[in-house]
């Protein structure tokens, strides 16, 4: 169990800057997950902690020992890999015992750490196949399994999920997240999918760029994106954005509609409004801030989605809670939440 | 869009004449050796190896037994009895037409009574049973010739191989340089694989400066004739002492097999998915670990087909045998020189040859068959995704 601090760290390629500017501390036991689009660097971020890239500048702490020339093997820190990674000449139980075998620990305490972990995934019945002859999903147990029977200081992991299906990668969602609360032991997730990000993460890190955009809990960034990049990243479906100027406590929309801010405030930097789609109201055509004509509906069941065409704005999606009988070609009336809007000025920060 | 997966490529025929042409060349002078080698030198000469499952027709020379021994009287007559095919053993040879005389060896069929002239009578059986009868004149003096067309069921020996193998005769004994061609393809199998698995690893997985330069002068010594090195190989060592002998061979070998098993080996190692090493770093192996535990047994497809390759051309091999090896006492002779001297000294024994031949290419037979599965890829189902 450990801490994890990155002071300033940056990483280049030749001329390429991949990574700048990174300033983190994860605290002992805490769930981090690092979150962006692809090449964002966060993969980049991720390896540099298992000590599988250089460090080009800046100072990485582990249990407050600087760890930039440590070899990766000497950190104590077990790494699920996107691809498994599972050696394929071993059985589950080697792979699971690999790393306790080549540290020349005693065989009967490897057998019962190997045990408890294949009892813990479910893989009693496994151990003795080869990987080849493992499902999916069940590779997957094995790579976590390989990274708890090391009980080490800190685990990480890059896209763990990505090659399940969809009802698979909820179900190992939910065990990762089990496993993080039996263990307590700091986790590091690399993931581009934001539900997980969301669901999982005591904090999450938006990375866009090789830059850090924003920290905090999921919560934090869905409710107060620090800029245009995490408003529109966080939440699904994405936040609608939509040109705007600003006028004391007033925003202009181009077709002329104006929407009161609840609370007063100098509005006069802005030049973009978003909202999110659940945080539109669907009213009837003269009613609201707009008006517009429904292009696409989804019933979804739970949820309605609608993607309106409003003249001098642009397209919006909307998501009504609950099934409301709306359908292609209908006119409708839009009414924003103003409490719910988010200012963004010409740079993209939040105001 | 013809030639996307599904559709069978327009040229599959060409490719099935060219494989049914390959498995014939390859297998008609084997079997060809193999048969021949359990034949006698009367059988290759009388007939091709094609023919040696079926029954064979000869023409054979018999003399009935010596009347002065062997006749019987029978009133006033003699009678000389027995079987032509006695001393031979050969029950199953039957006897279609038969004569007496050189110029007219098939005047009678089988089981006919020939009459000699003035009452001296010859029988003949199939089963080369016969009888001679005459007066006390006519039977004495040499037994009666026989001409006879015999059919011979068809007779395999081991006598060839006990000749090669175990008869410890100098000049046509296999068995010394059979042991010798081991002492020298074995070592010079093993030590280049060794050698080139740790240089292929640390070209393939470790990062250190002049690495491409590196793997780019093993490709370049790929194309460097080993006759060019001869002479001055050999000088270097008569120079430090190594003279003639197993261990200047085993060098050669495994210098000249190198620049092939290192690139072969990297090729193969690099293609390794990098996140099984990195994982094993990251569970705590050190580089040797890594290697002795993951890429060895991993790269088994490929330390087995070079194993076969290096095998096979050391074994095969006169060359560099006859440079660095063979001496003026002979004692180290190889097969492939055994059999030249063989060429020389039985050129006119087509068993003895066979036998040797067979005697020679066995062993690779084996090896190839044996390990030929590994030359098929595979290993890696399961990895990764």
């Amino acid at each position: 169990m450990a801490r994890i601090e990155m002071r300033n760290i940056a990483k280049r390629y030749g001329s390429v800057e991949v990574l700048r500017n990174v300033d983190l501390e994860i605290e002992d036991g805490e769930f981090i997950v690092l979150v962006g689009p692809s090449g964002c660097g966060k993969s980049t971020l991720l390896r540099m902690i298992a000590g599988l890239e250089p460090i080009t500048s800046g100072d990485l702490l582990i249990g407050d020992e600087r760890m930039n020339d440590v070899r990766p093997r000497d950190r104590d820190i077990a790494m699920v890999f996107q691809s498994y990674a599972l050696y394929p000449h071993m059985d589950v139980a080697r792979n699971m015992g690999f790393s306790m075998e080549i540290r020349g620990e005693p065989s009967d305490e490897r057998q019962s750490r190997i045990a408890s972990a294949a009892r813990t995934l479910g893989l009693t019945a496994l151990t003795e196949r080869l990987p080849k002859a493992l499902s999916g999903g069940q590779r997957q147990r094995v790579a976590m399994g390989r990274a708890i029977v090391r009980d080490p200081r800190a685990f990480l992991f890059d896209e763990p999920l990505s090659n399940l299906d969809a009802a698979l990668r909820v179900e190992m969602r939910l065990e990762i997240a089990r496993l993080h609360r039996r263990l307590g032991t700091t986790m590091v997730y690399v993931t581009h999918d934001q539900v997980e990000a969301l669901t999982l993460a005591d904090r999450i890190v938006v990375l866009n760029n090789g830059e850090v955009q924003q920290v905090g809990g999921p919560l934090d960034l869905y409710e107060r994106p620090a800029n245009k990049f995490v408003a529109q990243f966080i939440g699904s479906p994405t936040m609608n954005v939509i040109a705007a100027t600003g006028a004391a406590s007033t925003v202009l929309l181009n077709n002329g509609a104006t929407i009161e801010l609840p609370a007063p405030g100098d509005a006069s930097a802005v030049v973009e409004m978003g909202v999110r789609p659940e945080h539109i109201d669907v009213v009837s055509p003269d009613d609201g801030d707009m008006t517009g004509r429904a292009e696409v509906v989804e019933h979804l069941g739970s949820d309605t989605n609608i993607y309106i065409e409003v003249e001098g704005v642009g397209p919006l999606m909307v998501r009504e809670h609950g099934n409301i009988p709306a359908k292609a070609g209908d006119l409708v009336g839009l009414r924003v939440q103003p409490q719910n809007v988010h200012l963004f000025a010409r740079n993209g920060t939040a105001l | 869009m013809d030639n996307i997966a599904g559709h069978k490529p327009a040229l599959t025929w060409a490719v099935h004449i060219s494989v049914l042409i390959l498995v014939l060349a390859w297998l008609f002078p084997t079997v060809g050796l193999f048969v021949s080698s359990f034949r006698t030198a009367d059988q290759i000469s009388s007939s091709g190896w094609w023919a040696a499952l079926f029954p064979t027709e000869q023409n054979e020379v018999y003399r009935a037994a010596d009347p002065d021994d062997n006749r019987v009287a029978d009133g006033d007559v003699f009678v000389v009895s027995g079987n032509v095919f006695e001393e031979a053993g050969a029950s199953e040879k039957t006897i279609s037409v038969w004569g007496t005389s050189s110029r007219e060896i098939s005047a009678y069929e089988a089981g006919e009574t020939a009459d000699l002239g003035d009452g001296e009578t010859l029988t003949l059986g199939e089963g080369g049973a016969y009888e001679w009868r005459g007066n006390d004149d006519q039977i004495s003096g040499r037994g009666q010739r026989i001409f006879a067309t015999v059919t011979a069921p068809p007779e395999f020996t081991l006598d060839n191989y006990e000749n090669v193998l175990l008869s410890g005769n100098a000049t046509d004994g296999m068995t010394k340089a059979f042991f010798n061609t081991l002492t020298v393809t074995i070592p010079a199998t093993i030590i280049p694989i060794v050698i080139a698995a740790f240089a292929a690893y640390a070209l393939a997985w470790m990062e250190f400066p002049g690495r491409a330069l590196l793997i780019a002068t093993v490709v370049a010594l790929l194309v460097v004739p080993l006759q060019l090195a001869l002479i001055p190989l050999l000088k270097l060592h008569l120079g430090i002492g190594i003279g003639k002998g197993y261990l200047g061979t085993w060098l050669a070998h495994t210098g000249f097999g190198l620049p092939l098993a290192i690139y072969l080996l990297r090729n193969y190692m690099v293609g390794l998915p990098r996140d099984l090493i990195e994982n094993a770093r990251v569970d705590g192996a050190t580089e040797f670990q890594i290697f002795t535990r993951l890429i060895l047994p991993l790269s088994f497809p490929a330390l087995a087909s070079f194993a076969i390759f290096q095998f096979l051309w050391t074994w095969n091999d006169l060359l560099v045998a006859k440079v660095f090896l063979i001496d003026a006492t002979g004692e180290t002779t190889v097969m492939t020189n055994q059999i030249v001297e063989l060429l020389g000294t039985r050129g006119g024994n087509w068993e003895i040859l066979a036998t040797a031949a067979f005697v020679s290419i066995a062993v690779p037979l084996i090896v190839f068959f044996a390990m030929q599965r590994y030359l098929v890829r595979g290993l890696l189902a399961g990895s990764v995704k």
